[in-house]
């Protein structure tokens, strides 16, 4: 009973750290330009196909494989601001939005062709078979999942509480009109918050896929639970994203423990519900500040 | 002199057209001496289930072209008509009445894919044409009354978990914990695997499900183990099943053997998994696993003969699927060759295949059975050093 316990809260934290870093990505662009970039889920995608292609492919060192396709995709989601999004600047975040999403399937489709449909694996980050705690299997690779993820969200709070351009960020969500009266140069301010939140995707879908393997249509499903996080913990905050990320993946990996395998994706959903008709602003958004954004 | 030159010009072109006409007509004058016999394909070459349309298009063009290097038959050379039904059951559905209607073919082989095949059972019985369909699903030929010119080459859930319980009851196996994906594929073999338990004195004690594009399934298996199993049974195709394996390994389960569906079948996923599917047994069609037949195996000698045409061609190993349009194409040509090209003939002689030597077995049709295979038509097969070996 007991080390069945303590499985099912290993494989919730893991995949709920996945989750959360979706989250983050989506909290970068949203911070920024109050849009809610629907492609994030394939930048993880991409992430992971990218490293494959890096390490498989080129034969370069995973570290490497690693760098390099956080950069790609960083590149990728600079194109996307530069080519398709920034030229629809003057439209209305809605129809942003659902640019986004046009994009999203453009990526997908373009997966698809490049890798075709299998799926691809990548060697686990470091060598060793599962750390077994109290009868509990740790794999290795989760703690690497979990120690990005955790240094992911600290240098993004420290980046945006503390340095001048996390700060220009951040003053450029709140109102473009001023930032751009004290000097911030807002278009490359949107360029950062593309570049970055594609990164951080990109090095979710790195870490997972020696665990989980990636294929084309990966994205869909783990941006929209990303998403759900992202809403949950209270949309731009990067804090309450880990926390919301982790809370579903744990009551994920409960639920298919403890009740039925089957209603496994529903308890996400029924999660965010709830906290949509209670708590709209998220669980640790301010009501105050939710209420003068559009969405 | 602009106008000369452009005359010699128009004068070339032209006699290069005649001449491509002459040799053109020439060319069809050998070949056309006796009418094409025609045979109409759907496969889902495009979409969700383009790993089965592709190798099954693949195969039937390569049967064509021999059968017509041959010299047709009986004379007759084969035109193959094909259309992507794009994994779309209404556009199958389009393409089936196309192929009826305007192509006026006397036999289709396919759909791929259980879903699109149901979706067009209808038309071809309407239209009283027979149809040999390449996907698995038991409610595409049953029953029989209402189905009496369709057809299905692929062996079904029942057989697959048949085999797979004979086995485990010879390895006195008699507690298992399932876990299924939860599309049409998985919820059909959980279906199965709970109807046939009880007849083979095998309980179910753990029944788990998952999502096709699920990240991880430690915590099902973590509860299937806590039901203390003898031997835990996936059944997923794509990712999912090579993550079962993965999963599997990690939580140290090595004791309780891991079976896998025959949607394991595929050398790709041995790759994936690596030294992590070692021990894993499933049942497999023969045509996977051709040259690990005894000699004396009566399907040795066309598993082989195609293993190795097709991989000539297309430079690709050979898959069950492109067995299954193997199987139909050399079901449609021997009643073409029989019977000529009349629908009603045609059916008659398909109903009365008997001992004909496929890819996927030795069909055996009759009124009752529209499928012809059984169980026997399986082998259990355990993976080994990165390979297949058949299981004792």
């Amino acid at each position: 009973m007991g080390t069945d316990f303590l499985q099912y809260v290993i494989s919730g934290i893991t995949i709920g750290a996945i989750y959360a870093m979706v989250a983050i990505g989506y909290n970068i662009i949203y911070s920024v330009t109050e849009i809610i970039n629907f492609a994030q889920g394939e930048f993880v995608m991409l992430g992971g196909l990218f490293a494959v292609f890096f390490a498989g492919t080129l034969h370069l060192p995973l570290y490497l494989a690693f760098i390099c396709a956080v950069a790609v995709a960083g590149c990728i989601g600079l194109a996307m601001d530069r080519f398709i999004i920034g030229r629809a600047r003057e439209s209305s975040v809605l129809s942003l939005i659902i640019i986004t999403i046009a994009v999203s399937i453009l990526l997908k489709g373009s997966a698809m062709l490049g890798w075709g449909k299998d799926p691809y694996s990548l060697p686990a980050f470091s060598s060793g078979g599962p750390i077994m705690v109290a009868g509990a299997a740790i794999q290795p690779q989760a703690l690497w999942i979990i120690g990005i993820c955790a240094l992911v969200v600290i240098s993004l709070t420290l980046f945006f509480r503390k340095s001048v351009y996390g700060q220009a960020m951040l003053a450029c969500a709140n109102n473009p009109q001023a930032a751009r009266l004290v000097g911030i140069p807002v278009r490359y301010m949107v360029f950062l918050s593309f570049i970055l939140s594609a990164a951080i995707g990109a090095a979710a879908g790195v870490i997972i896929t020696p665990v989980s393997m990636m294929e084309y249509e990966r994205g869909a499903l783990l941006g929209l639970k990303g998403f759900g996080a992202a809403a949950l913990g209270g949309l731009g905050q990067f804090f309450g994203a880990l926390v919301a990320g982790l809370i579903l993946g744990l009551a994920e990996s409960f639920c298919a423990g403890y009740l039925s395998s089957g209603y496994k994706d529903a308890v996400a959903l029924v999660l965010l519900l709830m906290v949509l008709f209670l708590k709209p602003e998220g669980l640790f958004g301010n009501r105050e500040a939710a209420r003068l954004k559009k969405f | 002199m602009k106008s000369a030159k452009n005359l010699i010009g128009l004068t070339v072109l032209g006699l290069l057209i005649t001449a491509a006409v002459l040799f053109w007509s020439k060319g069809e004058g050998i070949a056309a001496e006796k009418e094409p016999y025609k045979i109409g394909a759907v496969f889902s070459i495009t979409g969700g289930a383009s790993l089965l349309g592709e190798p099954e298009k693949k195969t039937a063009e390569m049967i064509r072209d021999e059968i017509n290097k041959q010299g047709g038959i009986d004379g007759h050379p084969l035109e193959l008509i094909i259309y992507d039904d794009e994994t779309d059951p209404t556009k199958c559905n389009l393409a089936v009445k196309k192929l009826i209607k305007k192509d006026e073919v006397p036999v289709i082989i396919g759909p791929s894919t259980s879903g699109t095949s149901l979706a067009v059972v209808g038309v071809a019985e309407e239209a009283q044409v027979p149809l040999v369909s390449c996907a698995a699903s038991y409610k595409i030929v049953t029953p029989v009354e209402t189905h009496k010119w369709i057809f299905k080459v692929a062996g079904s859930d029942s057989h697959v978990v048949g085999k797979m319980f004979d086995y485990m009851k010879s390895k006195k196996v008699s507690k298992i914990g399932i876990m299924t994906v939860s599309d049409g594929f998985g919820a059909s073999g959980r279906e199965e695997l709970v109807r046939l338990a009880p007849e083979y004195g095998i309980t179910i004690v753990a029944d788990e499900r998952y999502g096709p594009q699920d990240t991880d399934l430690s915590a099902q298996l973590t509860k299937i183990r806590s039901a203390q199993p003898d031997a835990v049974v996936n059944w997923s195709t794509g990712p999912t099943q090579v993550l079962a394996v993965k999963n599997w390994r990690d939580l140290g389960m090595d004791k309780i053997p891991l079976y896998q569906s025959h949607g394991f079948g595929n050398l790709k996923n041995l790759e994936l998994a690596g030294k992590a599917a070692e021990g894993v047994i499933l049942p497999l069609a023969r045509v996977n696993v051709g040259n690990l037949l005894p000699d004396d195996q009566p399907q040795k000698k066309v598993i082989m003969e195609y293993t190795k045409s097709y991989d000539e061609r297309y430079k690709e190993p050979v898959s069950s699927f492109g067995g299954h349009a193997w199987d139909s194409m050399h079901i449609a040509i021997a009643a073409l060759k029989a019977v000529g090209p009349d629908p009603a003939k045609i059916r008659d002689h398909i109903e009365n295949t008997k001992d004909f030597v496929g890819q996927h077995g030795i069909f055996k049709m009759s009124p009752q059975d529209h499928n012809g295979l059984s169980k026997d038509d399986l082998e259990m097969v355990v993976v080994k050093d990165g390979k297949w070996a058949l299981a004792k």
